[in-house]
């Protein structure tokens, strides 16, 4: 009896084995065919129209950057829509011929009322005045929530920052997905072409001064497929953010 | 075709050869056993055997004119306070045929023959060897221990031992009882220095003096006491012959020894040494300087910059620096889900004739962005024509477009643009030091209306600047790369 088990019991483990091993040889092979498509995956996530899931709409209080100095209130227009396939073509020139093109204003210090609407090319574009709820301003929430285009998009941005004091070599700070021009009291500060990802100090400008009191900053961002987003603050001399500024719509 | 061939083959061997080009320091910068190097009176100095020495008003030329007496063999010089301290062998290890040695200190306000203040102290014997003991008395190296301000005299040849000494810092004579005590064997050249609470033992192994025949090597052991003992990463005594190499011979430079120290600033190191042969220089006996590394704990010599066409990257994100220009997209898009069947062909690389006419025409400005082998970010680096002047170590570089004249330019306003043309500008050369852990430093010679010594910086990803350099910073560092 022994000895049979002892025969029985090595041969049922060489059987496990073989049942085994042809499994695993099967589950490598690839299936010959078309596999059957897999059932939609259920959508749980609120697919409403609703502007204040990501933003706050900007108030009068005051509203300094954040702990990071990333500036979240921003004067946001409704997207100008564009043919955009690919964001490789969102050259320099392509940027300057564009954002010349489809401007709502060539003053760039000019800064736009919340809630009013201006015209870009056939386009009624309505201002909105937004305090992003994140240290980036998602445009492809934006977009959503006021259900507007999401792709192939050109969004105007204006915000005004308020210094304490003059500010010299400081230097603007952004990343954006795609690509974006920037403006700082109407001089043309920073250009991030091509088809960029939204990294926190991608591009910085040039040392800039920050007068005592109002500067208006003016933004474009540019995006074909994918998603469009923004951060943005200022750095100084050393590097650090500059965190000692009020920021407003008006 | 095969005109085609022979012209690819020939752009192929002309570009080994700028990347194979590598040299030591120019002028005339001969010299056997040179001490490490000193400042003094805003030049650099170094001595060798045979008494004299080599003067350098920047680093890079260098030629005779240095004054040290007493002759002898292989001083070393170390500052202590505002005077320079010269220790030297008086005899010749053994060449001469006996092991007889003797060392010597003497003091010196200053390196240099010009001033007034020039003048040597006596000499006085500090060491010896009566020529039977195991050891030779010459090759001194000094230490002055940053940690206690205690001087150290290492000394010794292949003849038996290599023996450690305490100085007196003020007088530069011997500690009243001090002892000499052995810390390594069978080897020549020793210098001691400290960093991070080791101390390291440099020696040189191998044949001196037979030229381009000559083995000579520098290896290395360290102790966390000066007294040893000295191991080697192996953790082999060098009291039993241990060392790792420090620097050994390169193809055309031969038979390194000697080892000095020079600490620019942090991050920015030099070594100093001999070559018993630079094969582009007659074969002669030279001096060599080359960035010193730090790699896990351990000294090793750096690269001497060669002449080429690199990628530069940026370390910070390891974006590469390029024009500011339009980018030109390549021939076709998607490439994947293609009938399998179709032929397989190679697909050319963009050319600059396919995107320079896309280019403004003045000035560009530098920017930095994701490597793509693009004609834009493709940088001949090259000595720079007309330019003699250098620093320690290496010359001025033009860096242009690969196949242009367009120059990396620093401005007035601390930035960096391109010029069209290289025009041989303070502005429009640069600096190249590798850092001690093996990234490198790019610095313009000049900036324009400023007194400042600034860095090419990364301020951000995609954005150089000018700044003060920060070897704790990834911004201040760069990588030449080829692809």
């Amino acid at each position: 009896m022994n000895r049979k088990r002892t025969l029985f019991l090595p041969a049922m483990a060489l059987i496990i084995l073989l049942g085994l091993q042809s499994g695993v040889n099967t589950a490598l092979a690839q299936p010959p065919g078309q596999r059957p498509s897999l059932p939609p995956i259920p959508i749980t996530s609120d697919t409403t129209h609703t502007l204040t899931r990501h933003f706050v709409p900007a108030s009068a209080a005051k509203k300094t950057p954040d702990a990071k100095g990333f500036i979240q209130r921003w004067l946001v227009l409704e997207p100008v829509k564009k043919d955009i396939a690919r964001n490789s073509i969102l050259t320099d020139s392509y940027l300057r011929t564009t954002l010349s093109a489809d401007n709502f204003s060539s003053d760039y210090t000019i800064i736009p009322k919340n809630g009013q609407t201006v015209k870009v090319g056939d386009q009624e574009l309505k201002w909105y005045a937004l305090d992003s709820k994140t240290f980036n301003v998602n445009l492809y929430h934006f977009t959503y929530a006021i259900d507007k285009p999401r792709y192939g998009i050109l969004v105007w941005l204006v915000t005004v920052i308020d210094s304490p004091e003059e500010m010299k070599n400081v230097r603007l700070a952004a990343g954006a997905n795609s690509a974006s021009m920037w403006w700082l009291n109407g001089q043309e500060a920073l250009t991030i072409p091509g088809d960029r990802d939204m990294v926190a100090d991608n591009v910085t400008s040039q040392r800039l001064t920050l007068k005592k009191g109002k500067n208006v900053i003016r933004g474009a961002v540019i995006n074909g497929p994918g998603m469009a987003n923004f951060c943005l603050r200022f750095l100084n001399e050393k590097g650090a953010p500059i965190k000692n500024l009020t920021i407003s719509y008006r | 075709m095969k005109q085609r061939i022979q012209i690819i083959s020939t752009i192929v061997l002309l570009l080994m050869l700028l990347s194979a080009t590598a040299i030591a320091q120019v002028g005339k910068p001969f010299i056997h056993d040179p001490s490490t190097l000193m400042e003094s009176d805003g030049k650099y100095f170094t001595f060798g055997t045979g008494g004299g020495g080599l003067i350098s008003t920047d680093g890079w030329t260098w030629y005779g004119g240095g004054v040290r007496p007493g002759g002898g063999a292989a001083p070393d010089v170390v500052k202590i306070g505002d005077r320079y301290l010269i220790a030297y062998g008086a005899t010749g290890g053994g060449l001469g045929g006996g092991h007889n040695g003797r060392i010597l200190t003497m003091w010196n306000k200053t390196l240099d023959p010009n001033s007034p203040d020039f003048k040597y102290s006596e000499a006085v014997v500090v060491a010896s060897s009566d020529g039977v003991e195991d050891n030779d008395a010459i090759d001194p190296g000094l230490l002055l221990d940053p940690t206690d301000g205690r001087l150290w005299l290492s000394y010794g040849t292949y003849f038996g031992f290599i023996r450690l000494v305490e100085l007196d810092p003020k007088t530069g004579k011997p500690i009243e009882g001090n002892k000499a005590i052995n810390i390594a064997i069978d080897c020549e050249a020793t210098d001691l220095i400290y960093r991070d609470g080791w101390y390291y033992l440099l020696g040189t192994h191998g044949t001196c003096c037979d030229g381009a025949n000559s083995t000579y090597n520098i290896v290395v052991g360290r102790s966390r006491k000066v007294t040893g003992p000295y191991l080697d990463n192996m953790g082999r005594d060098m009291l039993k012959g241990g060392g790792k190499m420090v620097l050994d011979a390169t193809d055309r430079l031969i038979g390194p020894g000697h080892f000095g120290r020079t600490v620019l600033e942090n991050g920015v190191e030099k070594m100093s040494c001999h070559y018993e042969a630079d094969l582009d220089q007659s074969g002669r006996s030279v001096l060599g300087i080359r960035p010193l590394l730090w790699k896990d704990g351990w000294p090793v010599a750096g690269d001497l910059f060669k002449e080429g066409t690199y990628e530069i990257e940026s370390v910070r994100r390891g974006y590469a620096l390029e024009l500011a220009v339009d980018f030109v997209r390549m021939p076709g898009g998607m490439r994947f889900n293609r009938n399998s069947d179709e032929p397989i062909k190679p697909v050319a690389s963009q050319q600059l004739a396919d995107v320079i006419n896309t280019w403004p025409a003045g000035n560009i400005p530098a920017r930095i962005g994701d490597y793509m082998g693009r004609p834009h970010q493709k940088w001949t680096i090259t000595d720079a024509p007309n330019d003699t002047t250098g620093y320690l170590g290496g010359p001025y570089y033009k860096i242009v477009i690969a196949g242009t004249e367009r120059a990396l330019a620093a401005t007035a306003d601390g930035e960096v643009v391109t010029v069209p043309k290289f025009t041989g500008a303070s502005e429009q050369l640069w600096r190249i030091d590798q850092l001690i852990d093996g990234t490198y430093r790019i610095m313009p010679k000049l900036v324009p209306n400023s007194g400042k010594k600034l860095a090419l910086v990364s301020i951000g990803d995609s954005s150089p600047t000018l700044a003060e350099f920060d070897f704790n910073s990834d911004n201040s560092k760069w990588n030449f790369k080829t692809h």
